[in-house]
């Protein structure tokens, strides 16, 4: 019975060992340029070293501070999307009322998130509501403040609902800009609690983040707005607001905007337009830079409408031919051309670009506008130089213990030592192997939890050979001391992993990036351990005492 | 067999009064240190900026504050750190920290307006090319692969000639290799970048496109103060979920004051390893606190071992004394408490000597803490348990013995009136 036992253990280690060396060594598919390498290629990377160990590599991910590249947390101002919802939406329902001709005192909006309707006349309460229910959905709640007054409340889940979609849609946006600027293989996820809003993200080899924060933050929004009045250029604000409040415009809805000097030929100034935009960023659906009809170094950008965005545009500028309406990109005003004809789906920004300024912009009002602005948090950057330096004194590190254990098990342990050794070699196999398996990211840290590792590998061993020295001591026979040495350590080799393991879970919990990566390497090591400090070494006894017959009496420990 | 600690009999138990007081006499002043010297937090905690350079020239701590302090700088809050490298000390590393509470935030400057400071400065005063020859070039020290290539194309040295683009993509790669693998990120000069397999033409235009200056960024980290002050906080409750986490574990295994008093000694092990980084002013970085952490668990593996044994001879031979039960539970696994200890101590010795200085603060925090552990196991967990139980078994002892007078003394109550007969029966004697 004892020979078909080692044999079923023999079989077991012999696979996990060949499958690990498989994940750990199995040659790329595909080479630089991408093109797929055949079975010949592959084979012959076994002969070369540097073959070899770039086919490791190739299976391990590296952290951002071994290979170098950037770390950025940012935080989207979900405040913000609320605050432009509710002044929004108070503008909508004034214009809403005032269509109807039911004569408002004041609609207002104190706190984001809360309008308020006055009315002049109690009379027309109920026809007030009707009117402006379109503006208020499901998720604002209306409460009666009084015979004249209408109050609307965004509720809780209406609020995070918001602050969600807003969200997900600057994640979507800041994946798209990163992505269509080829940074390899970058992370992109929510960070931290739900509420907090919070983006990581990390590019690998990227080590100047400047690029990429303009990148991001090139949050070009594109409004179409009304000109208030006459298309004049005024030299200050105050200038432009007192005529163009002369000329009847709407206290409440107005703004003076900078005006793009172009080309040096119109100087810039400042023109009045509404505050409440016809047309904003979420209604774009394309956007192209196209060279001008006139002048082909000159660029333009071409841009599409939604349907929606269409329909109401279409309404819009066929309710007010002969008025002028201005293009503003990012708060500037690009041109205001007038509306000679009502415009459905379709319309064009001028203005000195060139092919590439003019490329960038269209591909940031395609990704869309961010919905957001967006806070940086955290920044942190590596370069390529202090990542090699790192990975050189790991493994220098990691030799050194290694060896030094090695020494010391077999000095003091003899030949049981080298059954140690055997088994902390495999522990480290089957460890990288399953950081290959799991995709987990080896991180400098990580480095140091494989040094810590080779240390408490060991220890397992050095509890299983003392528990057989004092059963020696005591006078047991070999095989039945051995055998006691394995069972009554077991129970205090499962305690210790299990401390250590749990707190490895909670420092996973903690950290994140290099942290993370040592948590990990120590959890998958530990559970590496429990199997080959056990189930292998035992093995070996087997093997060795089946060797020497059944009246074993000596035994190197 | 070589064996260490063969039929120790050391008296750990007798001893355990001296070595709790010794104990708590090390945690109180632990404390004080704590209060007195404070905590050097490094800016994963304090918020603030952190910059690595690497320096051609060796470290000139007054040139560097002047350069920083001409940036606008605050030259109160700056601290200047070489980097001490153990073996070849050809490089020259220096940290620069300016840490940014909560209080001192710009508004609207953005987290990252010190770390462009600091970088303005490095930028003219570590140059040695002068400002007019370095206009519209870029710094080769400093840059990318992407900022190189296309600083290349701009320049366009090749003309328009036909694959252009994948020559200058090819001799970047090759600029940055050269630069971060065989000179350690700093280039001397821009004609010393190999020219083997490029176009001449291109290599002679090198000097007009770029520049060296006389640093490299190794790394910058900037952590927002709203951050810093939540990372402070969750290590905390981490710190304090774990320590839950194994008392649970170890009440559930054994009883709850052994956990009670493995948790004690893992408090004493973290104040004292703390202690050392206050008196040392050591940075406490995210790595210390990860090391702090994995102390934790680690700590717990020589209480348990000590526990299994105790539980193990409990099981023989009930209570017979329980200290005397523990002392010799204790002896028998010293060596294995000493070599398994050792062993991680040993590899740990491995990453303190030789993993480097990004690595420091975490060696360190487990150099000390396995040392302290070890020392805690014998001198703190075990004692705790066996002052409890003597407090919870004497008391049982002294109610038992409290409940043996009292019924002697009925029974003593009850015998009273047979005694009067019987003397009676003697007095005529006489």
């Amino acid at each position: 019975m004892r020979k078909s036992n080692l044999r079923s253990r023999v079989f077991v280690i012999a696979i996990t060992t060949l499958i690990s060396l498989l994940l750990i060594l199995y040659p790329r598919t595909t080479d630089e340029q991408g093109r797929k390498r055949t079975g010949q290629e592959m084979l012959k990377d076994f002969t070369s070293w540097t073959a070899i160990k770039a086919n490791m590599t190739s299976h391990i991910k590296l952290g951002l501070d071994l290979k170098g590249g950037s770390h950025l947390v940012m935080q989207v101002q979900t405040d913000e999307v609320i605050q432009q919802l509710t002044t929004n939406n108070a503008r909508q329902s004034e214009e809403a009322l005032k269509k109807a001709n039911i004569p408002i005192k004041a609609v207002t909006s104190p706190a984001p998130g809360q309008v308020i309707i006055e009315l002049t006349d109690a009379g027309r309460y109920d026809e007030a509501k009707n009117k402006v229910k379109n503006e208020f959905g499901p998720e604002w709640e209306f409460s009666k403040g009084s015979a004249t007054v209408l109050n609307y409340n965004l509720t809780t889940i209406g609020n995070d609902q918001r602050r969600a979609q807003a969200f997900h849609q600057a994640m979507e946006i800041i994946e798209n800009r990163v992505n269509a600027f080829g940074v390899a293989e970058p992370t992109i996820q929510s960070h931290g609690p739900e509420k907090a809003y919070q983006i990581l993200l990390q590019l690998p080899g990227v080590d100047d983040p400047e690029r990429v924060k303009k990148l991001i933050k090139a949050g070009s929004t594109l409004e179409l707005k009304a000109v208030v009045g006459q298309p004049q250029v005024y030299e200050t604000k105050e200038k432009a607001l007192q005529s163009a409040a002369s000329s009847g415009g709407v206290a409440g809805n107005m703004e003076a905007l900078p005006v793009d000097p172009k080309g040096g030929a119109v100087e810039g100034g400042f023109i009045v337009v509404e505050k409440s935009p016809v047309i904003t960023g979420i209604d774009l659906r394309d956007a192209a830079a196209v060279p001008s009809r006139y002048n082909p170094q000159d660029y333009e950008i071409h841009f599409t409408l939604t349907p929606s965005g269409a329909e109401r545009f279409g309404t819009w500028t066929g309710a007010n031919i002969g008025k002028y309406l201005a293009v503003v990109l990012d708060g500037q005003v690009k041109s205001f051309p007038r509306i000679n004809d009502r415009i459905s789906d379709r319309g064009q920004i001028t203005g000195d670009f060139t092919k590439e300024t003019g490329e960038d912009l269209a591909l940031s009002l395609r990704s869309g506008a961010l919905p957001a602005k967006i806070v940086y948090l955290e920044e942190r950057t590596v370069g390529p130089s202090l990542g090699a330096d790192s990975i050189q004194q790991g493994v220098v590190a990691s030799g050194v213990g290694l060896i030094l254990v090695m020494v010391f098990m077999l000095a003091y342990y003899r030949l049981s030592g080298l059954n140690a050794i055997i088994a902390l070699i495999l522990n480290l196999i089957f460890l990288i192997a399953g950081l290959a398996l799991f995709k987990a990211t080896l991180t400098l840290p990580g480095i140091a939890g494989i040094i810590l590792l080779i240390g408490m590998a060991v220890d397992s061993n050095v509890l299983i050979f003392e528990r057989i020295r004092e059963e020696l001591r005591h006078g047991k026979i070999v095989p039945s001391a051995v055998d006691s040495g394995f069972n009554k350590a077991f129970l205090t080799i499962i305690d210790t992993h299990v401390t250590t393991i749990v707190s490895a879970f909670f420092l996973f919990i903690f950290g994140t990036g290099p942290i993370r990566g040592f948590a990990v390497t120590l959890i998958i090591g530990l559970l590496a351990n429990l199997f080959t400090s056990v189930y292998v070494s035992r093995s070996m006894f087997i093997y060795w005492l089946a060797r020497g017959g059944p009246k074993v009496d000596k035994i190197s420990i | 067999m070589i064996e260490i600690f063969k039929d120790a009999n050391y008296d750990f138990i007798g001893k355990k009064n001296i070595l709790i007081v010794i104990s708590i006499i090390i945690s109180l002043l632990g404390i004080g240190t704590f209060f007195v010297r404070g905590f050097n937090l490094g800016v994963d905690f304090s918020g603030g900026t952190l910059v690595t350079a690497r320096f051609k020239k060796a470290h000139d701590d007054t040139r560097l504050r002047t350069a920083l302090v001409k940036q606008n700088i605050d030259a109160t809050k700056v601290t200047i750190q070489p980097i001490s490298q153990i073996g070849e000390s050809t490089k020259n590393d220096v940290l620069i920290r300016l840490p940014q509470t909560v209080g001192d935030e710009k508004t609207g400057a953005g987290i990252d307006a010190d770390k462009r400071a600091i970088l303005e400065a490095l930028t003219n005063h570590y140059t040695e090319v002068p400002v007019e020859s370095r206009t519209n070039k870029v710094d080769i020290n400093n840059s990318g692969s992407e900022t190189i290539k296309n600083a290349l194309i701009t320049k366009a040295p090749l003309g328009g000639q036909a694959g252009a683009e994948e020559e200058y993509a090819r001799l970047a790669t090759a600029i940055i290799k050269h630069r971060d693998n065989d000179k350690g990120g700093l280039i001397n000069d821009v004609n010393e970048i190999p020219s083997t397999g490029f176009d001449p033409k291109l290599i002679a235009a090198l000097k007009d496109v770029f520049y060296a200056s006389d640093f490299h960024i190794l790394d910058a980290s900037v952590v927002g103060p709203q951050v810093g002050k939540e990372l402070r906080n969750r290590a905390i409750y981490v710190t304090f979920a774990s320590l839950i986490g194994m008392l649970i574990y170890i009440a559930f295994r054994f009883e709850l004051i052994y956990g009670v008093g493995a948790v004690v000694a893992t408090i004493h092990d973290v104040i004292v390893t703390l202690a050392f980084f206050s008196i040392f002013q050591w940075e406490i970085s995210l790595n210390v606190i990860a090391a702090l952490l994995t102390l934790i668990g680690y700590s717990m593996n020589d209480t348990i071992v000590i526990f299994d044994r105790i539980r193990e001879t409990l099981k023989v031979k009930r209570r017979d004394d329980l200290d005397v039960l523990s002392n010799e539970a204790i002896n028998q696994t010293l060596s294995r408490t000493i070599i398994t200890s050792g062993l991680t101590f040993l590899s740990v010795c491995a990453l303190v000597l030789f993993g480097g200085p990004v690595l420091r603060g975490f060696s360190l925090t487990l150099f000390i803490g396995i040392l302290v552990g070890t020392y805690s196991s014998i001198a703190i967990a075990t004692p705790i348990m066996l002052w409890w139980k003597h407090l919870t078994i004497d008391r049982i002892k002294l109610a038992e013995q409290a409940k043996k007078a009292a019924k002697a003394a009925e029974e003593a109550k009850a015998a009273k009136p047979d005694k009067t007969a019987k003397s009676n029966k003697s007095e005529p004697s006489k």
